[in-house]
């Protein structure tokens, strides 16, 4: 047993942390830091940063733009970018289509778009959810039917994050409805999201923001080159993008960076003399360090790059705790909190309900809570 | 940044565990209930065989007689003990006591305390009482062990004693059955340790690596007793189906494996701390954390396990509602939660966010 990091490990974390909190705008950060959206431009600009530096897409292979870490150093990557508010790289690309076209695609199709994705030249949306496959991805319905050199789109997708800004779509489509297993006639598809025949309608959230989208196809052309992998094997594909999504999507550091702003926040406004507020506050850095310390056991044992079962723990717990802070807020925040409209009321008091109502998402998305509950009885417990 | 055992340690491991293989119920349902029934409530024949083993020596120097070897050992004890829930006073001895004995203690003291504990011959366990309560401040209770031990280690407020165990002590059950008693502090028969004066820090820190140790044994005793429950989902049949066909009830043993994983992250943690640190704050601070989540995991498993057992597990007869009343003593000795949420609340603006690996 270790704990302390080598000089090596601890130089590393010394380079990112000075990396992004000297090479990233200022005001990205600071908008982050208050929870405000940074919109397009502050993630693309942010990415393209990172991308030129060579730590936009650490974990994708070597010869397309990867890192040559140990899994503990892209952990500190991580956490030192979420400590110093900056906008994680745009997740579609970096951590689901970029590492699936690694992985699966052919030679020219990693040529083609490994670079613009990593550099976010091209934002990439995801094509998977649809109104009746959510949780049951596999039973989606959206059909690609081969003519000539073609497939030909028709269906309907939704939760599109961040579709309005989206060049290209992943899409998950059937392309053999007499499959023996629904997962076996499912393949995966690219195309540009201004194909004749592609439709977007914006989806305004509970907070009142515009992030997720319907997407509707009808007759979409698309080319057959522009297909991942194999036939009928896109299943797979989603499996392994799911597996990934589920590592990275507990935001361990941003969590921790929202709860210590929080604490700030708590302490001037006179919130910490109460022993029960004060208490919250102890039992929420309490939780997060174990989590943050099951994030680095996971990452320390997960082998040939595969997920450990036990980061649907990550995300279950990741989740929670993620959505526990974002109600700790609105109470310290208090009556301040319907304050949502005011130009005058302190900004991180105005953003807090609506943060908090928009954070119900992240028990839902990523496979939602009771999916990795699922998975933590099947797969690990044997139940 | 390594949470694996190196291969000593998992020798360690795995004799301890043979050991004791004779309190697993799967192994003996049975054995268990009848060492506790009798006193003094654990078995001598086994605490003699940890003894030449060397389990008992772990934590000491060499020259006091002991192993030399640290936290990462005894924690490995410490959760093969829980494990099995085996009734032998190990973290209330070796750890507390001797840890204090060990810290405090003049060369004479340790070579013949440390000595005698680690060869299994003397039974220490540790005393706390508090003289600013004025007349009821000479009274200790419960004394872990306290009418088997053969010398009482004193926590009086700031300073450190030890006695022979004083005489007449009756000896009472504890509801995980183990064994206490009510002691009295007597000044005229007790002789400080060392050179007497101010402890607080040794206390600290000495109490700080007993919570981490208790902490394991804790999350030995939540693996059991998950690792029980799963294995009656899958075979207790209702309604024509074994028990797993509930969604409802697997969800609540996922949430159990999540808070016990949690647990295992932050008590392993905090080993680390104990082994890496000469830092008495960085150690206490660490054991809060440890037992806060520890208590909070302990009383969901423990509570969990009989829920999803269902009539069977409140028997006493079936070990698994032995684990939660052993988690519940667990939670409860060397600090309760709220004893930890409220020391680390006064430390709470002293750091902006935690960082682990400092």
């Amino acid at each position: 047993m270790r704990l302390r990091l080598t000089d090596e490990e601890e130089a590393f974390r010394q380079e990112m942390r000075t990396f992004f909190t000297t090479k990233v705008p200022q005001e990205i950060r600071d908008a982050v830091a208050v929870g405000r959206h940074v919109g397009k431009d502050g993630i693309v600009t942010t990415q393209r940063i990172l991308n030129e530096a060579g730590l936009a897409v650490p974990n994708w292979p070597l010869e397309w733009g990867g890192r040559d870490w140990t899994p503990l150093q892209r952990h500190i990557w991580h956490e030192e970018l979420q400590l110093a508010c900056v906008p994680p790289p745009l997740a579609f690309n970096a951590n689901m289509i970029g590492p699936v076209i690694a992985n699966f695609g052919s030679q020219e199709m990693k040529e083609r778009f490994l670079p613009p994705t990593a550099n976010l030249d091209i934002w990439w949306c995801q094509g998977f959810s649809e109104p009746d496959a959510g949780s049951d991805l596999a039973s989606l319905k959206t059909r690609a039917v081969r003519d000539g050199d073609d497939w030909v789109v028709n269906g309907q997708k939704t939760w599109t994050t961040l579709g309005q800004h989206a060049d290209w779509i992943f899409c998950l489509v059937r392309t053999d409805p007499e499959a023996e297993r629904k997962q076996k006639g499912i393949s995966m598809l690219l195309f540009p999201m201004d194909s004749p025949g592609v439709t977007l309608r914006p989806i305004q959230l509970v907070d009142g923001s515009f992030e997720v989208n319907e997407v509707f196809f009808e007759d979409v052309r698309v080319p057959h080159d522009l297909l991942v992998g194999e036939e009928n094997a896109g299943w797979s594909y989603a499996k392994f993008l799911l597996g990934n999504e589920r590592v990275g999507v507990a935001p361990v550091g941003a969590t921790k960076r929202a709860l210590a702003t929080l604490k700030d926040h708590a302490a001037n406004v006179g919130a910490l003399d109460s022993a029960l507020t004060a208490a919250r506050f102890v039992e929420l850095e309490n939780e997060l360090l174990a989590l943050e310390l099951t994030a680095l056991r996971v990452v320390a044992h997960s082998a040939d790059g595969k997920p450990h079962p036990a980061s649907s723990v990550l995300k279950l717990k990741g989740s929670e705790l993620q959505q526990a802070v974002s109600e700790l807020a609105v109470d310290v925040a208090g009556e301040l909190s319907l304050a949502s409209g005011s130009p005058s009321a302190p900004e991180w008091a105005t953003v807090t309900t609506p943060t908090y109502l928009n954070l119900r998402k992240a028990s839902i998305y990523g496979g939602s809570n009771e999916i990795q509950r699922q998975i933590i009885a099947g797969t690990i417990l044997g139940l | 940044m390594d949470f694996t055992l190196d291969d000593e340690q998992l020798a360690l491991r795995d004799a301890v565990r043979g050991l004791l293989k004779g309190y697993d119920p799967s192994v003996d349902a049975e054995r268990r209930r009848s060492v506790t029934a009798e006193d003094p409530g654990y078995d001598e024949q086994v605490w003699a065989r940890l003894a030449e083993m060397g389990a008992l020596g772990l934590p000491f120097a060499e020259q006091d007689g002991g192993m030399g070897a640290g936290p990462v050992e005894v924690a490995v004890v410490a959760e093969e003990i829980g494990r099995v829930l085996a009734p032998e006073p190990y973290v209330a001895s070796v750890v507390l006591a001797g840890g204090l004995v060990a810290a405090a203690g003049s060369d004479d003291q340790r070579a013949e305390l440390l000595g005698a504990l680690s060869s299994g011959e003397l039974l220490l366990t540790c005393a706390r009482v508090d003289p600013a309560l004025g007349d009821a401040g000479t009274v200790a209770e419960p004394v872990i062990q306290g009418a088997r031990a053969d010398k009482i280690v004193w926590q009086v407020g700031h300073e450190l004693f030890v006695s022979d165990r004083p005489e007449g002590v009756e000896g009472y059950h504890t509801p995980d059955g183990g064994r206490a008693a009510r002691l009295v502090f007597d000044r005229s028969r007790a002789t400080p340790l060392g050179d007497g004066g101010d402890a607080s820090e040794t206390i600290a820190l000495a109490r700080a690596r007993a919570q981490v140790a208790a902490c394991h044994e804790a999350l030995g005793a939540m693996d059991t007793a998950l690792r029980m429950t799963t294995s009656y989902l899958t075979t207790r049949k209702q309604f024509g189906v074994t028990l797993n066909h509930f969604q409802a009830l697997n969800f609540r043993a996922a949430d159990c494996y999540t808070s016990l994983e949690l647990t295992r992250s932050m008590v392993t943690w905090a080993t680390m701390v104990a082994a890496e640190h000469d830092d008495p704050t960085a150690v206490v601070e660490a054991a809060a954390r440890a037992k806060l989540q520890t208590a909070r995991a302990a009383r969901h498993v423990g509570q969990e396990a009989i829920q999803l057992h269902g009539g069977i597990g409140m028997t006493a007869e079936y070990a698994v509602g032995h684990y939660t009343a052993r988690l519940t003593a667990l939670n409860h000795w060397l600090g309760a939660a709220d004893e930890q949420l409220t020391r680390l609340s006064g430390g709470l603006t002293d750091h902006g966010v935690l960082d682990p690996l400092s």
